[in-house]
């Protein structure tokens, strides 16, 4: 028992006592899923070149990361921020709150966000933002400019030239920064091309609340809410042949095999046609640095500098190899990570 | 109807009739009797059927994983790329990075390719590169660092092929699926096919999906779960060095010792809920004590094994009371009534009776501990971890994954390779289980004494 009792009291002291005593020797990344396979990607190349240890990168999206990025400064913080999308006002302010006042901003490129239906499935290869504001609204807005419920109950209902299929469709859950660019980007443009959003306006509501009615999405079971990762949204569109999924251009590179891309306005995705910006539905990814921590955690700066270097975040590197659309802008992006600048407050 | 006129005979009368003859009364029962054991072997067999489809298809998507495709490539360290200067000078070799090796190993393939005479009919040069794993640039880097003479010799390698060509040989890519995906073309099959004839390329047990760590999504065919099982062993290291004397410290206070009052009770009440809370209500505790309060590194085995021991307790004090309990109160008596202390009669008599029910209960609980995932997501140990702990005690404060958490994190990447992958993993973690549960039977089996 003595060998035991010792153990368990050496445990607790340690326990109790050296976390705070022993320093962290590697970088910590927490934050978006979607930029969590680039990240994973770069620390594995970081940790084989260079001395330092690979960094370790945990997802659970980019508002949870954000979250514990302005938990404070210290070891037992995290160091980067990884997002989907760029940090709030709020955020910001919640991060000079508890002491993290210097943040540097990096965007390391571009997502593209593509709508894909199983590859026997019906012919759904051409799609305009009006199609899918009308088959997604949850009110259209009749004759006379008074909202009504969504009549549009398959497809061919929204445009002749689509299938006649129920509409089904997989749609990112609210928790996901992809919901925000599907609705702005998707949603609110179709709402706006249709002249819905003029209509309602024109009916006596403001432009706050006509936007918010264009991008309310229907909720009699038409549209699905996926909150699990896009390999869950495949796992739909494998027993629903007739479904319509929204995934991620690296996630449906990966997966031609088993989904047929549709193009949006006429144009088809690819890292060409997002970082022209012909191809509508794009979002910036960024990660975000706590300044306080540049010379405190070994290895961060050049983790950084690594991350956004020709040779990885490149048109030909690693990243854009596996989906990602190098930023036309990276130079910038490589000066300011090596200058450490800061995001100007208040923004 | 003539029954009806028959003169009803009295309750208590004796039994009319042949008892070799069952009357209706016996046949009714003897019929729900045989009902309710059909009922019975569904529900067994539903069960069965359950646990075999599960395992049929868990072994069917993750026996792949314990194969891998490799290649024998013979590679030039050619002097010129790795080491200009020509001097071996260590510094000036790390500055050759994976991306200066690359070229130098798909040259040799497509060198080999040539050679062989293997090449098919306007296949491009670069095609026949990407056949190989990212990772090979890695192995070959290391190699030359820590023997920095083999510069400028040749070298037969073996290294690993890419996710696709190894899932050609695993019937998961087939020529009409490679037609639409565009990380693979029908010819690099074809060449693939060709390799395999000629030796090159073969597929053999794959030793580093246990002991290598976790790769990134770039080369599924080189993830493996070293890191995750060495944190998954540190986290049980812990929670048996704390769960176990806690537990039975407090089993023995509480059975044997505590006075039997409100006080007792309550806590006895709350030890049994305590084994009911959700686990994840155990990882937001962590992440307040531990972590934000105590200071302890993120994502480190000593966190998760503090939060899994917290977890497991209910369940080890439970165990142990129970098989306190079970023996028998002539133990004690007999120990007192020869002069023995409470505490001589508990250690020298009761505690080594109870002892294989207490370590029963100890490898259940830690059998659980070990397929958590939910309160570990919380204190950072569901990340993207490569670097292999220390050797414990260090190795408990740097960052490690757990078994369960890998299975996790496999399922949600894209590469399609990752799906065998999970599966793989959840078999090791079975395999882990099972020996587990085996251990605990046998212990059961062999020790336990019956009154």
């Amino acid at each position: 028992m003595s060998l035991v009792k010792l153990t368990v009291s050496t445990l607790a002291v340690a326990a109790v006592t050296s976390g705070a005593a022993i320093a962290r020797d590697q970088v910590q990344v927490a934050g978006s899923s979607t930029v969590l396979p680039y990240a994973s990607i770069v620390a594995e190349a970081f940790g084989e070149n260079f001395d330092f240890p690979t960094p370790v990168v945990e997802s659970g999206g980019s508002s949870a990361g954000l979250k514990r990025f302005c938990e404070g400064v210290g070891e037992n913080t995290i160091d980067i921020a990884n997002a989907s999308r760029a940090i709030r006002e709020r955020e910001v302010q919640a991060c000079a709150e508890a002491g993290v006042s210097d943040i540097i901003e990096v965007r390391i490129g571009y997502d593209g966000i593509v709508f894909a239906s199983q590859i026997d499935g019906p012919a759904f290869t051409e799609f305009e933002p009006e199609q899918w504001y009308k088959a997604m609204a949850a009110e259209i807005p009749g004759e006379d400019g008074t909202l009504m419920a969504n009549p549009n109950m398959t497809w061919a209902d929204v445009d002749e030239s689509l299938p006649a299929v129920e509409i089904m469709a997989f749609i990112p859950g609210t928790k996901h920064g992809t919901r925000e660019v599907f609705e702005e980007k998707v949603l609110l443009t179709g709402c706006e091309a249709t002249g819905a959003m003029q209509a309602m306006m024109d009916a006596g509501m403001d432009e706050d609340a006509a936007e918010d009615a264009c991008m309310a999405v229907r909720e009699d079971g038409k549209a699905v809410d996926i909150d699990g990762d896009y390999t869950e949204t495949l796992a739909r569109i494998d027993s629903n042949p007739e479904g319509v999924g929204v995934f991620g251009l690296a996630f449906y590179e990966n997966n031609q095999d088993k989904l047929k891309v549709a193009t949006m306005g006429g144009v088809a995705p690819s890292t060409e046609t997002i970082s022209t910006g012909e191809y509508p539905v794009s979002r910036p990814l960024f990660f975000y640095i706590k300044k306080a921590h540049i010379g405190v955690i070994p290895g961060l700066k050049e983790f950084a500098e690594f991350f956004v270097s020709d040779e990885i975040a490149g048109p030909s590197g690693p990243l854009a190899n596996y989906g990602l659309v190098s930023d036309p802008e990276l130079a910038a992006t490589q000066a300011k990570v090596s200058n450490e600048e800061i995001m100007s407050g208040g923004m | 109807m003539t029954d009806m006129t028959a003169p009803a005979a009295p309750a208590d009368a004796p039994r009319k009739g042949s008892l070799l003859e069952q009357d209706a009364r016996t046949k009714r029962r003897n019929a729900a009797e045989k009902r309710f054991e059909v009922y019975g072997i569904i529900a067994v067999g539903i069960g069965v059927l359950a646990l075999i489809a599960l395992l049929t298809s868990i072994l069917v998507n993750g026996l792949g994983a314990f194969q891998q495709t490799f290649l024998n490539v013979e590679v030039e360290f050619a002097e010129d790329r790795l080491d200009k200067n020509g001097n071996r000078d260590p510094a000036d070799l790390a500055k050759v990075s994976t991306f200066g090796y690359k070229p130098l190993i798909e040259g040799a393939l497509i060198a080999t390719v040539d050679r062989l005479g293997l090449r098919p009919d306007g296949m491009s040069d670069g095609d026949i590169g990407a056949m190989v794993s990212n990772e090979a640039a890695a192995q070959l880097r290391n190699r030359v660092l820590a023997d920095p003479d083999v510069i400028g010799t040749t070298h037969t390698v073996r290294i690993l092929a890419n996710a696709r060509i190894d899932g050609y040989l695993k019937d998961r890519v087939d020529r009409a699926s490679a037609e639409l995906d565009g990380n693979v073309t029908p010819q690099q099959l074809e060449l693939t096919d060709r390799l395999q004839a000629a030796g090159v390329l073969d597929k053999a047990f794959n030793w580093d999906f246990i002991t290598a760590p976790d790769a990134s999504e770039n080369r599924p065919e080189a993830s493996g779960l070293g890191v995750a099982i060495l944190g998954s062993l540190y986290m049980m290291l812990v929670v048996l060095c704390l769960a176990l004397p806690i537990g039975v410290a407090a089993s023995i206070y509480l059975e044997e010792f505590a006075p039997k009052n409100r006080w007792t009770d309550l806590i006895e009440v709350n030890i049994s809920n305590l084994a009911a809370v959700p686990s994840i209500v155990f990882g937001i505790l962590g992440l307040a004590i531990f972590i934000n309060f105590a200071g302890l590194p993120q994502s480190a085995p000593i966190v998760g094994g503090l939060v899994l021991t917290l977890m497991t307790l209910p369940t080890i004090i439970i165990a142990t009371r129970a098989s306190l309990k079970s023996v028998p109160p002539s133990i004690r008596e007999a120990a007192l009534g020869v002069g023995a202390s409470k505490m001589q009669t508990v250690f020298h008599h009761v505690l080594p009776l109870a002892a294989p029910g207490i370590l029963t209960g100890t490898i259940i609980g830690l059998a659980q501990a070990l397929g958590e995932t939910a309160p570990l997501l919380l204190i950072g140990m569901v990340a993207f971890v490569r670097e292999y702990p220390d050797a414990p005690p260090e190795g408990f404060f740097d960052p490690a994954s757990a078994l369960p958490v890998q299975v996790y994190n496999w399922t949600q990447r894209a590469d399609p390779a990752f799906v065998e992958r999970a599966s793989g993993a959840i078999i090791v973690l079975l395999i882990f289980l099972v020996a587990m549960n085996a251990l605990a039977v046998f212990l059961r089996r062999r020790f336990e004494r019956r009154w």
